[in-house]
């Protein structure tokens, strides 16, 4: 009996260890950047990882100093094209993994393959074309122009993640509820939709992860306020005078974006892993 | 409750292919009937067709005399329990269990409600499960729940689409015989869809034997395996199959790979001026020799052979012997044993011997067959030439008589008050 205990607890104490390291080693980054977003310019290059005195500014500057222009109409760039990326994404989706998980239809194998092709299609090597494209017929710096590119990356990882999905949940349900007196509307609402709900949410939050931290496009196809996402819009960040570093802004800017994807993960942790492991385990 | 009936029932997928041809059963009300069958018969479309998950291309399905056949499945009430339970995950048991009558609304007040689900798992012993998920259940108690969800409809008729097949042996056996007591206590009209002909034989008043889409014969258990109509239910009935055995009739005897075999008059002369048919005998009606009673051995033929190997059972134990047979007959048996979804029948007889039995494989032996159980059949159509339809018929009216009897019984033991 001890003896199991003993090895237990080593193992426990292992495993702490590892935890440990591995949470260092991940949020480091992201400490030192909530760190140096609350010091002052005169404070970045002392080479001590706390800020010598706690200071808001950076926050002023972003929020209502004079960068405020810049960054808040970034965010608000951000927030709409990701939703309106998210929301697109996510309805056709639904409707293309529901005909893949449920009907037989010749070109299937095709339309999955093509999804995976293009979520696997380097991003760098379409931005020039879709540049020049873009400003050719004026979508340059619009959100149409993210928005679109946006739905590349989202679709095909959305479509992947609800086929899987869709495919776990057992059709018979559905034929059980209209046998026992259910319209084929209420068999769909009250049998297939609880159960599709999760997933259709989860698969909703990755994408809007993944449209919320492109950078490259955010770059490249935006040239003014009109359209320029936050990822972007941070390397346009200037100091107080030309001899100094924008870094506590930029800093301070950085926090504030990682706060949504910080919420969203913390309050729907479970459906995201749940999402994230469907079709991994039978069940 | 309510009778059933099919009338020339025909489903043809897209490619023309039938996958149910031409099937007509009457269903009486309160009959367990079983559709059995190997893989592919149709059995399950069957049913689905029956419940209005599939549409019928030809024929008239008829409920209470009245024509379901455009009816939604809504609009039958009728009861179906699915292979895999098709329990709703997100719904405790009681909700599972409440679920067709929240969906008849108004019909039922929440109080109405509690009582039924609370009655229905009384019986079913679901009384502690009620809060839990589904998830949460052990194979035997998801399918209890589906079943409650089936009783407190108060349905027409209850459908099983292979009930049992997702549980272990054990629990096989005692699930059947809860189906079987409940079919009798609330006397509801049952169609049962199996490929295991021990639920098929244990369960059914009547049992329907289908192969590749074709009602092959309608019966009650006893009556398909005393008096099969062909080949094929001869050989699907019955666990180890019957044997078959090439015969040659030769004046009052039956020239077979075991020896000749004297058969009574009248049974040779069905096969008068053939060449070729097929006996066959279940393996039961061997015998080691020199344990046949007295009495018995006259309605039997002694003959003298080898067994390859024997197999102790406890209970009782098989022997194996092995025959040399022509590659028609080769033929015809691998093409039986493709139909029946088994393995290949290889020309080897299977015997069925007293627990008590010496024989041993590899030495000669003694064995005794009771030749008043023979059944001579064509090789070509499959037909049993030696069937007494009479005969069957009184064992089937037995059966319905015996089911009237129990559901008598039961419904007068309901009357009285329950103890406890």
């Amino acid at each position: 009996m001890t003896s199991v205990k003993n090895t237990n607890r080593r193992e426990r104490t292992i495993w702490t260890i590892l935890t440990v390291l591995v949470l260092v080693y991940a949020l480091f980054p992201v400490a030192s950047i909530f760190a140096t977003s609350f010091k002052l310019p005169s404070d970045l290059s002392t080479g001590k990882f706390l800020p010598t005195t706690w200071s808001p500014a950076n926050y002023e500057q972003i929020l209502v100093g004079n960068a405020q222009e810049l960054f808040l109409s970034a965010l608000r760039n951000s927030v709409g094209i990701a939703l309106i990326a998210t929301f697109i994404a996510v309805v056709l989706a639904t409707l293309c993994a529901y005909a893949i998980a449920r009907l037989d239809f010749p070109g299937k194998k095709l339309v999955l393959t093509t999804a995976l092709a293009v979520s696997i299609f380097p991003v760098i090597s379409i931005v020039t074309p879709l540049f020049n494209l873009w400003r050719r017929i004026g979508l340059y710096d619009t959100w149409p122009g993210l928005i679109i590119p946006y739905l590349s990356l989202t679709l095909p990882i959305s479509i992947w993640t609800l086929a899987a999905f869709f495919r776990q949940i057992p059709w018979e349900l559905e034929q059980a509820a209209q046998v026992d007196g259910a319209t084929t509307w209420q068999a769909f609402r009250k049998a297939v939709v609880p159960l599709a709900a999760p997933g259709v949410f989860t698969t909703a939050i990755i994408a809007f992860f993944i449209a919320w931290n492109d950078f490259v496009y955010g770059i490249s196809l935006t040239s003014t306020q009109a359209a320029r996402p936050v990822p972007a819009a941070l390397a346009f960040f200037t100091g107080a005078s030309q001899f100094e570093a924008p870094t506590g802004a930029i800093s301070a800017a950085a926090i504030i974006v990682t706060i949504p994807v910080v919420l969203l993960v913390v309050l729907f942790q479970r459906q995201i892993v749940s999402g994230l492991t469907q079709g991994a385990v039978k069940g | 409750m309510a009778s059933i009936t099919l009338r020339n029932i025909v489903k043809q997928y897209g490619d023309g292919f039938p996958a149910v041809n031409d099937v007509s059963i009457d269903i009486a009300d309160g009959e367990f009937i079983i559709l059995v069958g190997p893989s592919g018969c149709g059995k399950s479309t069957l049913l689905r067709m029956i419940v209005g998950l599939e549409d019928i291309t030809a024929g008239d399905l008829l409920i209470n005399d009245v024509r379901v056949n455009d009816k939604a499945p809504r609009e039958r009430n009728l009861a179906m329990v699915f292979q895999n339970y098709a329990l709703y995950p997100h719904l405790t048991v009681f909700e599972n269990i409440a679920f067709p009558l929240r969906l008849a609304k108004k019909k039922h007040s929440e109080e109405e409600i509690r009582q039924k689900v609370t009655e229905a798992a009384r019986t079913l012993e679901l009384t502690d499960h009620l809060e839990r998920k589904p998830a949460n259940l052990s194979g035997g108690q998801r399918q209890r729940v589906a079943m409650g969800r089936a009783i407190v409809r108060e349905a027409d008729a209850f459908l099983f689409d292979e009930p049992l097949s997702n549980l272990d042996a054990k629990l096989r056996g005692q699930m059947r015989s809860e189906i079987s007591q409940m079919q009798r206590r609330l006397g509801v009209t049952s169609v049962y869809v199996t490929h295991d002909q021990t639920e098929a034989m244990t369960l059914g008043d009547r049992v329907a034997v289908l192969k590749k889409g074709e009602l092959q014969q309608i019966a009650s258990p006893r009556e398909l395996y005393e008096q099969p109509v062909n080949l094929f239910v001869a050989g699907f009935i019955g666990s180890p199959s019957m044997n078959f055995l090439p015969a040659t009739p030769a004046g009052d005897r039956l020239r077979t790979p075991i020896g000749d075999i004297p058969v009574a008059a009248d049974k040779l002369q069905t096969v008068q001026g053939r060449q070729v048919v097929l006996a066959g005998i279940r393996p039961e009606h061997f015998e080691d020799a020199t344990l046949v009673d007295e009495a018995k051995r006259p309605q039997g033929h002694t003959f003298s052979t080898e067994l390859t190997h024997s197999e102790w059972l406890g209970n009782e134990q098989y022997g194996y012997i092995s025959f040399e047979a022509e590659p028609e007959i080769h033929r015809l048996l691998a093409n039986l044993a493709r139909e029946m979804d088994a393995d290949e029948l290889r020309p080897q007889i299977v015997v069925t011997l007293d627990a008590a039995s010496r024989i041993r494989g590899g030495r000669p032996a003694e064995l005794w067959v009771d030749t008043s159980k023979l059944q001579l059949f064509d090789p070509e159509t499959g037909i049993n030439l030696t069937r007494d339809a009479e005969a069957g018929r009184e064992l089937t009216a037995e059966a319905d008589a015996a089911r009237k009897e129990e559901i008598g019984l039961a419904r007068e033991r309901q009357g009285v008050p329950v103890q406890g």
